[in-house]
């Protein structure tokens, strides 16, 4: 038996309402069939789920808020050999959680500067979003326990304002508690380099005019593509920060930063960046942002990104230093293309360049590996044939 | 299909692409980008929208010349009486 | 199917190799005329005559070495050593050559030995005679150390153990002699590879071998009444321990606990212990915890070598604790 619990969509949700279940008790599912949909604050997300099997009880109702890692149901799995030798007993399908004897009074868990809390706790702090500095560990000489992270992130959720606010306000929110958490907790250091874009706008160009609409590519997807290209010599800038300590992915899934009409901002992942096409690319990107646009994005784009990429588009800044979303280590953003003056072999001739700034977390990157990883981008950004 | 055939599906298709604009009060000479918040990739959606309802591919060399609503009908009218 | 005790599957497995192979014949103190001095080779002399069936002379280190160069020269002997304890006599054919000759001599000898021991304490047999020494042998690199804790492991074990190529030490606990259940007869060599999931739970993980996995399954049965839900793993194999599974439980327990009779210090709950922490370090909501033998020789008087090994009630107040 395999529960389906409350997904994470954000880094900083903490509680999700279950819109509406797209499967019924009784049917088969498969993995990556779409089984419910949740609201979070900032999206409506159709959520996936991971095993294969039969819906065999659903433990919530549309409608009904709950935290983040509540069963929502339980789903029968088929296959899986049994262990040797098994007499198991059946499990109770939600068991509570074995008792207490009372504690003796608690120490602060933070003393000398050391925070006392088990490695299990900590991830789940992080998984769930919790700040650490708020919780009160309940554990042997105030250390805190998997216990006390999870009913910091339940009571988060319950302290919410009782009047409902709309879906604009509510994102608003959720932007600003992720924001906030980013520039308090992430060492931000941001390099720049202006990248001559004549080679690949001319190359842009020529292969638009021989494409159909449908296929055309936007220069978005030259740059999406280079910049995770680029990640393979650097592949610290595509790791996770747990706690503490870096945890290398193996894929690139870049967070496309894509903003909504009427404002708010979703940076869905398109996995496997480096290995698609830049056809592959663009169509990806086109379908992720019309169901950014429209509320229907999957909760496996919402928490999958290893890194993200902002780009400011024609009509932007010249330049942006953004800010890191945690868990990743890197924010790549690219200003506007625009015709400026350079010198080459010097001459001045004025050709379309536009800014990169590489946003990093400098406990994981300095600026030497930062300037390798903006070096590679702007080489590949020189041979846009080859991307 | 008349111009104003042509306009009314222009018009729709913005409508879909900036469902919140209000086209009724859209300037038809002055730019639709000044006008309306679309970006490249809502450009490139209309574009092959454009294609898929009024049968014309836009090369990216013409893109200049759409900048208003009435210069786009004149472009895809012009376009279509071509073939 | 049908019901046996732990020796006689042990016998069943040792008629059976004797039926089948030629090349197999047992050997040991008071394993032919007396039956065995734990009565696994009852009937077996009688049955395969003194060709097949040895008694040998108390000379541990001799008969062990005798069992190593047999293997050597191709047969397939099961030396049956008394009791660990009378297994420090025949530590250095152990360690130094049936351990090591495959690797000295660059995979020229094989030594396909199967010893078998008595093992641990719980019988008021006195100090010298109650040791629970697997661990020192899962210490070694070039033998297979097996620990079947229940009665279709006793018999599945010993036939896969007589197919295996290296020597293979089967530790068989005193008290299990006598225990008895369901078993399949026909049923071949059992897995020696993995630890088993005899009892699953999910809220801390009970890591036990041999005689010790009783006691954990009667921990685990009293903390359920408690509402505390306990995964029990039955580690089977010593070496190579199969910390796989033992993993798995723990990322989902986030609790451990090992039971090992033998002394804490050096011993295989310390290896358990330290491999759970490299391996799911940032599964663990609390200090693995071990409940092992007391630091002492062990005790002749009843109520005093009860007191120095592990029992339930003291398995269940460790994991209590963890949940203060």
């Amino acid at each position: 038996m395999a529960e389906f619990l409350m997904p994470i969509l954000g880094a900083d949700m903490t509680a999700g309402t279950l819109v509406a279940w797209r499967k019924q008790p009784g049917d088969r599912v498969e993995r990556g069939d779409i089984i419910a949909e949740v609201e979070s604050d900032k999206a409506d997300v159709e959520v996936e789920i991971f095993v294969t099997g039969v819906l065999d009880r659903i433990l919530v109702e549309p409608g009904t808020k709950v935290p983040v890692g509540t069963p929502l149901a339980i789903i029968r799995e088929e296959g899986g050999a049994a262990p040797p030798a098994a007499t198991a007993a059946a499990l109770p399908a939600a068991a509570p959680a074995p008792p207490r004897r009372p504690a003796p009074a608690a120490r602060p868990a933070a003393e000398g500067g050391r925070l006392r809390i088990s490695p299990s706790a900590r991830q789940l702090a992080q998984q769930l979003g919790v700040d650490l500095s708020g919780v009160t560990g309940s554990g042997p000489d105030g250390r805190i326990m998997r216990r006390d992270i999870e009913e910091a992130a339940a009571s988060t959720a319950g302290a919410l304002p009782p009047v409902e606010l709309d879906r604009q306000t509510r994102m608003r929110q959720a932007i600003a508690a992720a924001m906030a958490r980013s520039a308090r907790e992430i060492p931000h250091f941001h390099l720049t380099t202006t990248i001559d874009m004549s080679r690949a706008m001319a190359w842009l160009s020529a292969e638009n005019a021989r494409r159909p609409v449908t296929e055309r590519l936007l220069y978005g997807a030259v740059l999406l593509k280079a910049m995770a290209l680029a990640l393979r010599d650097v592949p610290e800038l595509n790791a996770t920060w747990s706690g503490e300590r870096v945890v290398p992915n193996p894929a690139i899934h870049v967070g496309v930063a894509i903003s909504l009409r009427q404002g708010g901002l979703v940076a869905p992942a398109i996995h496997d960046t480096d290995r698609q096409s830049l056809t592959e690319l663009m169509e990806k990107f086109r379908d992720v942002a019309q169901r950014a646009r429209a509320g229907s994005l999957r909760s496996s784009e919402m928490s999958d990104p290893t890194i993200t990429m902002t780009s400011l588009g024609e009509t932007g800044a010249e330049s942006v230093f953004g800010l890191i979303y945690p868990p990743q280590v890197a924010l790549v953003g690219f200003g506007r293309v625009a015709e400026r003056a350079v010198s080459i072999g010097g001459q001045i001739v004025s050709h379309p360049v536009v800014t990169a700034t590489l946003s990093a977390d400098h406990r994981v990157a300095d600026g030497h590996r930062g300037s390798v990883y903006l070096a590679a981008l702007e080489r590949l950004l020189q041979e846009p044939s080859q991307l | 299909m008349t111009d104003d055939e042509i306009r009314a599906v222009v018009l729709r298709l913005l409508g879909e692409i900036a469902p919140e604009a209000d086209l009724e009060v859209l300037d038809a000479d002055k730019r639709v980008r000044d006008q309306i918040d679309i970006d490249s990739m809502d450009a490139l959606n209309f574009l092959i929208a454009i294609d898929k309802e009024l049968g014309v591919d836009i090369p990216e060399a013409d893109y200049p010349r759409l900048a208003t609503l009435n210069a786009i009908v004149r472009y895809v009218s012009e376009k279509r009486a071509g073939r | 199917m049908t019901t046996m005790t732990y020796r006689e599957a042990l016998r069943s497995a040792l008629r059976d190799a004797l039926r089948t192979d030629e090349r197999t014949f047992l050997m040991g103190e008071d394993v032919g005329r007396y039956g065995g001095a734990f009565a696994v080779s009852h009937g077996l002399l009688e049955e395969f005559g003194p060709d097949r069936v040895r008694d040998t002379p108390l000379s541990e280190s001799a008969f062990v070495g005798a069992g190593i160069g047999a293997a050597i020269n191709g047969m397939r002997p099961i030396v049956e050593v008394m009791t660990v304890n009378f297994s420090m006599l025949a530590m250095d054919q152990v360690l130094n050559n049936a351990a090591t000759l495959r690797y000295m001599s660059g995979g020229q000898l094989n030594i396909p030995l199967v010893v078998r021991m008595a093992t641990g304490g719980g019988r008021q047999l006195g100090a010298q005679h109650s040791h629970s020494l697997e661990g020192w042998y899962a210490h070694i690199p070039g033998i297979v150390v097996l620990s079947p804790a229940t009665v279709t492991d006793a018999r599945g074990m010993l036939l896969a153990a007589l197919q295996h190529p290296d020597p293979v030490f089967l530790f068989e606990h005193a008290t299990l002699y006598a225990t008895e259940d369901d078993i399949d007869e026909q049923a071949g060599p059992a897995d020696i590879s993995h630890a088993a999931v005899c009892r699953e739970g999910q809220h801390v993980t009970l890591i036990a071998y041999g005689g010790s996995v009783r006691k954990a399954l009667g921990a685990a049965e009293e903390l359920a009444q408690q509402g505390t839900h306990a995964e029990v793993i039955d580690l089977r194999v010593l070496r190579p321990l199969d910390m796989e599974t033992v993993l798995a439980s723990v990322r989902k327990t986030h609790r451990a606990v090992v039971v090992d009779e033998a002394w804490r210090t050096g011993s295989l709950s310390a290896e358990i212990s330290a491999r759970i922490m490299e391996g799911c370090f940032d599964a663990l909501d609390w200090p693995v915890e071990r409940v092992c033998g007391a630091e002492v020789p062990a005790p002749y008087a009843k109520h005093m070598e009860d007191a120095s090994l592990p029992q339930v009630p003291e398995i269940v107040e460790t994991v209590q604790e963890m949940f203060v």
